[in-house]
């Protein structure tokens, strides 16, 4: 039995600890957000936030985590869906299929919370998740515009 | 301009009352998924009363528009709900989507029409229908107000869901009187709106399905959960045609959630566990023996030869012939020849193959992201062994599709298969990346060798197009053939139609010689455009070349007979400043299409540093679909069709070995990143008068307007692909 802070909640997870944090989300506690596609780290899916950091998912396991990090999924980004990237990628429309969204904002919002106002090429840098629909250019007017909701919101 | 067009309407057509609805509503509520769950999937379950199939008008207003094409990405969903809204004139503000099932459809005798969502059909192979079911609603809502109110329809207007009796004033919504309409007949005729008058059809309105995109709330069939469900992995024969011969369960039936091993048809194995991560853990552990079948000695290098052999070979089918090209080229003062190639490229949908079933004696019924609905309860009525009046499929909005889900349903005969194993229990199957490498519908592979020559003023006066490689209806759909030919293979290069050659040669021949290896080929998003669009208008800048003429020039000469190809042309010329110098070290190309009835246009800006490291800058896009339904989800379109079309240029080869694909996931089987993706500036330049395809048509000009700008860069033309192939250092 593991302890584990997700979404700012105590949780027990009854699973073996090498089962990957995505499984332990998806299955044992119904947060099917994070997506699985590769399952190898590569496409960026799965992406959740541990302690502010963005992580791909699928390669952590349980083992390696413990109650005093804070995990953050798409579900627990913001209270009822109005972070900045959240009301940005509304306004622009973003996404296609949709699938590999979550893991996209959730890559975004990581970076915005290190680096406030990115240049494209930070963008380009660190937001290397896959989308085989092909919304990158709305991903990065998506995160332009997320700074500029956020300083209209700060001022 | 289109004029109105009187639709006849067979009264049996939309003699749907509200008592088949009530049959359908049961159905619904047979699910074994939430209440909120369903919603989310978007799950048919709207309560009546329903006008007729298309619409569905609650109390409070809610319009709910039902929707048989699938949404994969591409907005079809969002786009036929403005198409039905135009002639409905509901308030757009209140409309949602739902997707009625198959199995509903077949009850009743198909009212809903084809379901397949491909061939970039969703909007063009529908609109006259849908449009018709919302204007038939609106007659009918529109005689239910009169004849409460005992007035004459024709006093009376409506405007986003509100009904007004003109001479007095009275409205009432048509929320009030649905009930009342859903019990009238039909009228027998209506008429479509002059698209001048159209209001909402040719409007950027946002998509319908974004929301519940940006949270986690939208359910994919991979997140469905069911009371009960159990989950299953499974592993098919690595080797094309191979089988399964044994395995060892004991090995792993002790293993943590396992519940059973099973075979799967004749060629797989899988795991079903309490999770997808327990089974997959499991069949990883589990010892199995293949019988690998014919086609071990099957490879890249032997599918070449193959193909080479058909480059040369005497028979041919011909796909289009004017003049006499043997003639022209002989009597050419320069001729060139070249050979391209192009590879196998797996579809690689960001969620991998998936579907969830439930069998019992007496009724099947499946969850999962098709393409075509229809297509998947065929696959479960002949997995299931039940009659089709027992079977049912609900369809999830796909995490991708790009032609996998659609004539193959693989996935959904396999899920069947074992759940009819574990009977009452709801199965779902997920396979892993891994599995969706290796078991593909993949792009075939072709080569082509081009022959054209050139007068002594550099005029093109023959052009001989020899196409040699794999068919894809000879494995999907023999049905379709016409004489043995897959027309399929000429896109782009036929005589006339949705996929012309966008020009006029005088001395023609193209040709296709079918070498069909024993690797699975499937359609895939643009399907053979993207290579016969890479081979005929590389090959038409290498004439330009040879002819020492411009590229725009050269191809202008050849488009008189084709203004509508040449507009789109035109217009990425003009927009990018051909002819007008670039940046320091940026190089254009050209590229102009007639795909899926569509007129598209590129030009490309690259640059190739010394290093041969290439960076695409922007392309310029234009595309002609006759009408634009949503321009702003067109754009999406096109730069989303860069993508597919840049990625499978840049990195897209799935190579064989032994008999299977060697590629196995993302890090031998790339996909572009943020960091490769050009700027993209779309010009939507609708003509009128027809319906064009939107998803596809412009994956066929990306490709080689990159190309013919690196050959300006580089001065290097690169016929085999992926360029990460490719030494592109200049020449």
């Amino acid at each position: 039995m593991s302890k584990l802070k997700i979404n700012g909640k105590l949780v027990d997870i009854d699973v073996d600890d090498s089962t990957p944090l995505l499984w332990a989300l998806r299955e044992q506690l119904g947060l099917t957000g994070a997506k699985y596609s590769c399952g190898i780290g590569i496409c960026g899916s799965c992406t959740v936030h541990i302690n502010g950091k963005a992580v791909r998912s699928c390669i952590v396991p349980i083992s390696a985590l413990d109650a005093s990090q804070e995990i953050t999924t798409i579900e627990g980004l913001s209270a009822d869906g109005n972070h900045p990237l959240q009301q940005a990628w509304a306004e622009l429309d973003v996404p296609q299929c949709g699938y590999c969204q979550p893991g996209m904002i959730m890559t975004a919002a990581a970076l915005l919370k290190d680096n406030p106002d990115p240049s494209d090429a930070d963008i380009d840098t660190n937001v290397t998740n896959i989308c085989r629909c092909g919304t990158f250019n709305r991903v990065r007017s998506g995160i332009h515009l997320a700074v500029d909701i956020n300083k209209r919101e700060k001022s | 301009m289109m004029k109105n067009e009187c639709v006849n309407i067979s009264r049996r057509e939309f003699l749907i009352r509200s008592t088949t609805a009530g049959a359908g509503f049961s159905l619904g509520l047979y699910l074994p998924l939430s209440a909120s769950m369903t919603m989310a999937a978007g799950v048919a379950q709207s309560t009546p009363p329903e006008v007729n199939a298309w619409v569905v008008i609650q109390p409070d207003d809610t319009v709910i528009i039902r929707i048989a094409r699938s949404e994969m990405g591409q907005g079809t969903l969002t786009g036929l709900a403005q198409l039905v809204t135009e002639e409905l004139e509901c308030d757009w503000s209140k409309v949602t989507t739902e997707y009625p099932t198959p199995g509903q459809s077949l009850a009743r005798k198909r009212v809903w029409g084809s379901f397949a969502t491909g061939g970039s059909q969703g909007i063009r192979g529908s609109h006259q229908y849908v449009r018709k079911g919302g204007a038939v609603a609106r007659a009918m809502l529109i005689e239910a107000a009169a004849e409460a109110w005992g007035v004459s329809t024709e006093e009376c207007s409506v405007a986003a869901s509100v009904i007004t009796h003109t001479p007095t004033g009275r409205t009432t919504t048509y929320g009030k009187v649905s009930a009342a309409a859903a019990e009238l007949p039909p009228p027998f005729e209506v008429e479509l709106k002059d698209p001048k008058d159209w209001k909402i059809i040719g409007k950027s309105v946002k998509r319908l399905d974004t929301v519940d995109k940006l949270n986690g709330k939208q359910v994919f069939a991979t997140d469905l959960q069911m009371p009960g469900m159990l989950n299953a992995s499974i592993k098919a024969c690595p080797t094309f045609g191979g089988k399964l011969k044994s395995f060892d369960a004991s090995k792993v039936n002790k293993m943590p959630g396992v519940r059973k091993v099973v075979r799967v048809e004749d060629d797989a194995v899988a795991v079903v566990a309490d999770t997808w991560w327990q089974a997959k853990t499991a069949l990883d552990a589990l010892p199995i023996t293949w019988d690998s079948g014919p086609n071990t000695k099957v490879s890249s290098a032997s599918i070449d030869q193959m193909l080479d052999e058909g480059l040369s070979a005497k028979d041919a089918f011909v796909g289009n012939k004017n003049g006499d090209v043997k003639k022209a080229l002989k009597g050419a003062v320069k001729t060139i020849e070249a050979t391209y190639r192009y590879p196998y490229q797996n579809h690689a949908t960001m969620e991998p193959m998936n579907a969830t079933a439930r069998w019992t004696t007496d009724r099947c019924e499946v969850w999962c992201p098709t393409q075509n609905g229809e297509a998947a309860l065929q696959a479960t009525i002949d997995a299931a062994g039940l009659p089709a009046n027992k079977c049912d499929v609900h369809k999830i909005h796909l995490g991708g599709g790009f032609g996998r889900r659609g004539a193959f349903h693989d996935f959904v005969t396999q899920a069947v298969s074992i759940a009819k194993q574990m009977p009452g229990t709801p199965v779902k199957l997920l396979w892993t990346r891994e599995e969706d490498m290796m078991h593909g519908h993949y792009h075939p592979i072709t080569k082509a060798k081009m022959v054209g020559g050139l007068d002594k003023k550099g005029n093109l006066v023959g052009l001989h197009v020899r196409i040699s490689g794999q068919s894809i209806l000879a494995s999907v759909n023999p049905a379709w053939m016409k004489n043995g030919v897959d027309i399929f293979t000429f896109q782009g290069m036929l005589p006339e139609g949705d996929h012309e050659i966008s020009y006029s040669v005088p001395n023609l021949l193209v040709e296709h010689a079918m070498r069909n290896p024993p690797v699975p080929p499937g359609f895939w998003r643009g399907v053979n455009i993207n290579q016969n669009a890479i081979y005929m208008e590389s090959f038409v800048d290498e004439l330009a070349d040879a002819a020492g003429k411009d590229p725009l020039e050269f191809r202008r000469k050849l488009m008189a007979s084709h203004p509508k190809s040449l507009a789109v042309l035109n217009a990425v010329a003009k927009k990018a400043g051909w002819g007008k110098p670039a940046a320091k070290g940026i190089y254009r190309g050209l590229a102009v299409c007639k795909a899926f009835a569509s007129h598209v246009a590129a030009c490309a800006e690259v640059s190739v540093d010394d290093d041969g490291n290439l960076k695409i800058h922007r392309i310029v896009a234009a595309t002609d679909p006759g009408y634009a339904v949503n321009p702003q989800q067109i754009e999406a379109q096109v730069e989303g069709s860069f993508v597919f079309g840049l990625s499978a240029l840049l990195y897209g080869e799935c190579t064989i070995k032994n008999g299977g694909v060697e590629q196995r996931n993302f890090h031998n089987y790339p996909s572009m990143l943020m960091a490769q993706m050009p700027k993209v500036d779309v010009i939507v330049m609708p003509s009128g008068g027809f319906w064009g395809g939107i998803g596809e048509p412009t994956i066929a000009v990306a490709a080689p307007a990159v190309l013919n700008a690196i050959f300006a860069a580089t001065g290097k033309r690169i016929r085999q692909f992926p360029l990460k192939n490719a030494d592109l250092r200049s020449a």
